[in-house]
């Protein structure tokens, strides 16, 4: 019998892969989170009903319109995308002169109204979408679901895509300046309202997106995104806010936290992230990736 | 006077209740070198800053090659040709010092090159990979002068270049400022550091209170010495 410390081998691998799951998502969805407070000093509480909107719109589209999977990743972060467009022109931008719990309760209030609607119209207990890849590999400690396996993946290059965007492009040279100095950025010609709506659109478009690729691992239902929220937000507040490889690294690395203490200790699985954040604040305030200014 | 590439008139300007500038007027032909001298709180900041379209509210004129900008968004009014230059400098430290140069789109065709721009700062292309604010002062001044000339802007303001320099900086950011007058740019420049304004302009206007008082062309600088020692209170 494979073991380590009489935990039995496929046990551990197992938890490890269910949390290197959720870390892909908890790093996809902190990764936006991050880029919008950093532009809109805006505590972006509905980034997990956006989460939630992607995971439905891939659902009623392919339940509706037989649009498949595949199509659903471009197509639904892209709807929901437009959605958060229009929610940062109507009501996000007439805050941002205001203190951060302004923004915090707007988006918290919509977070619950759309959550609500869906609640109201399709319930809470949540409808399931098929797997996209079927099947999967004995690994041979372990059985490993295709799909599962793709999502790790998936998640890697979708975050490694956005931080080589934001380092490393001239668009995100705008935006990590914009988000330092936004008056001077304004005065060498650049539309910086513009790159602010841009800048949420793209950030709820990537929690939607994470949204699709959990439609099949969970069930889509109106209330997932606001479980996982609250978990993410305490990734951010570990990562540092502001940092983008700080969101990927404390992301993944969390979630495997999270699943080895499945393995060791189950009934610490839930609050082990808060117990790290809550050390991570009384050591370093300004998270493990973050800057004091 | 060449004709005017900036009109000033009757300029008004506000930091949130506090009215800052009480009908500021000047004119800066094509091409000229221009100080705005004057005490702390003058008023000169605030001057360019609006002019820039920063400041947030503000009422009178301020023409740009015949048109007027002040009711336009900072952004527009650089997309008209305008470039600016802090006194803080405004360097970005998310940005290495090569990004911080290309940071300012082109707004006009005809801005120096990268190349031209590292020939007249040779320390910043030895720097480019590095932080921007990793840099010594100088050559922060340098990096915040560095950036707005790409862009292709003829009107430079530029606040206080030589605030908190040493003496050799402060020299060869005057001949710095002496080439780009060469090169055809117009520049408006605030200065604390009279010895030095005296070095490079045409023309001085003296602030007080918000207000510009007095205009000394270059030639009239060393029989108004006495009236501009008491203006600036040396």
């Amino acid at each position: 019998m494979l073991d380590i410390f009489s935990i039995p081998l496929p046990a551990l691998f197992g938890q490890l892969l269910l949390g290197l799951i959720n870390g892909a998502f908890y790093a996809m969805l902190s990764l936006g989170l991050a880029v919008i407070f950093g532009m809109l000093n805006v505590i972006n509480f509905t980034h997990g009903a956006m989460y939630m909107l992607g995971a439905f719109a891939a659902w009623l589209m392919l339940t509706n319109l037989s649009i498949p999977f595949w199509a659903s990743l471009v197509l639904a972060p892209l709807i929901v995308g437009l959605f958060g467009i229009v929610i940062e022109r109507l009501l996000l931008k007439r805050i941002y002169h205001l203190d951060h719990l302004y923004g915090f309760l707007l988006t918290f209030g919509l977070a619950l109204v759309i959550e609500g609607l869906f609640q109201w119209r399709w319930g809470s207990s949540g409808a399931p979408y098929p797997a996209p890849i079927p099947g999967g590999y004995n690994l041979g400690f372990m059985f490993m679901p295709a799909y599962r396996g793709f999502v790790v993946v998936a998640a890697l290059v979708i975050c490694l895509a956005t931080w080589y965007g934001i380092e490393r492009t001239r668009l995100g040279a705008y935006l990590r300046a914009a988000t330092e100095n936004p008056t001077l950025v304004r005065a060498f010609g650049i539309n910086v309202p513009r790159l602010i709506t841009l800048t949420y659109g793209l950030g709820v478009a990537l929690a939607a997106l994470a949204g699709v690729l959990a439609a099949p691992i969970q069930q889509v239902s109106a209330l997932m995104g606001s479980n996982l929220v609250l978990v993410v937000f305490a990734v951010v507040v570990i990562g540092g806010m502001g940092s983008i490889m700080g969101s990927i690294v404390t992301g993944f690395g969390l979630g495997l936290i999270e699943g080895l203490t499945k393995v060791v200790y189950p009934p610490a699985s839930n609050t082990v992230i808060f117990v790290v954040m809550a050390i991570v604040l009384m050591v370093k305030p300004a998270g493990l990736f973050g800057q004091s200014k | 006077m060449r004709d005017a590439l900036l009109k000033v008139d009757r300029l008004e300007a506000w930091y949130g209740e506090s009215h800052i500038l009480h009908g500021v007027g000047f004119e800066i032909g094509r091409g000229e070198l221009v100080t705005l001298l004057g005490r702390n709180g003058a008023g000169k900041t605030t001057t360019l800053r609006s002019i820039m379209g920063i400041v947030g509210k503000r009422k009178g004129s301020v023409q740009f090659d015949g048109q007027e900008t002040v009711n336009r968004s900072s952004d527009t009014i650089a997309r008209l040709g305008i470039a600016y230059c802090p006194e803080e400098r405004g360097i970005f430290s998310s940005l290495n010092v090569e990004e911080n140069l290309l940071l300012p789109p082109p707004v006009k065709p005809g801005g120096m090159g990268l190349k031209e721009i590292y020939s007249l700062f040779p320390n910043l292309e030895e720097r480019r990979r590095s932080q921007g604010t990793k840099l010594s002062g100088g050559e922060q001044q340098m990096l915040a002068i560095g950036r707005i000339l790409r862009t292709g802007a003829n009107l430079l303001l530029l606040d206080e270049p030589t605030e908190g320099l040493a003496p050799v900086i402060v020299q060869r950011i005057g001949e710095i400022i002496r080439q780009l007058k060469q090169r055809g740019f117009t520049i408006l420049l605030v200065e604390q550091n009279f010895r030095f304004a005296a070095m490079v302009a045409d023309r001085h206007y003296v602030m007080e209170d918000g207000r510009v008082v007095d205009m000394i062309a270059a030639a009239d600088v060393t029989q108004s010495i006495d009236k501009l020692q008491t203006y600036l209170g040396v």
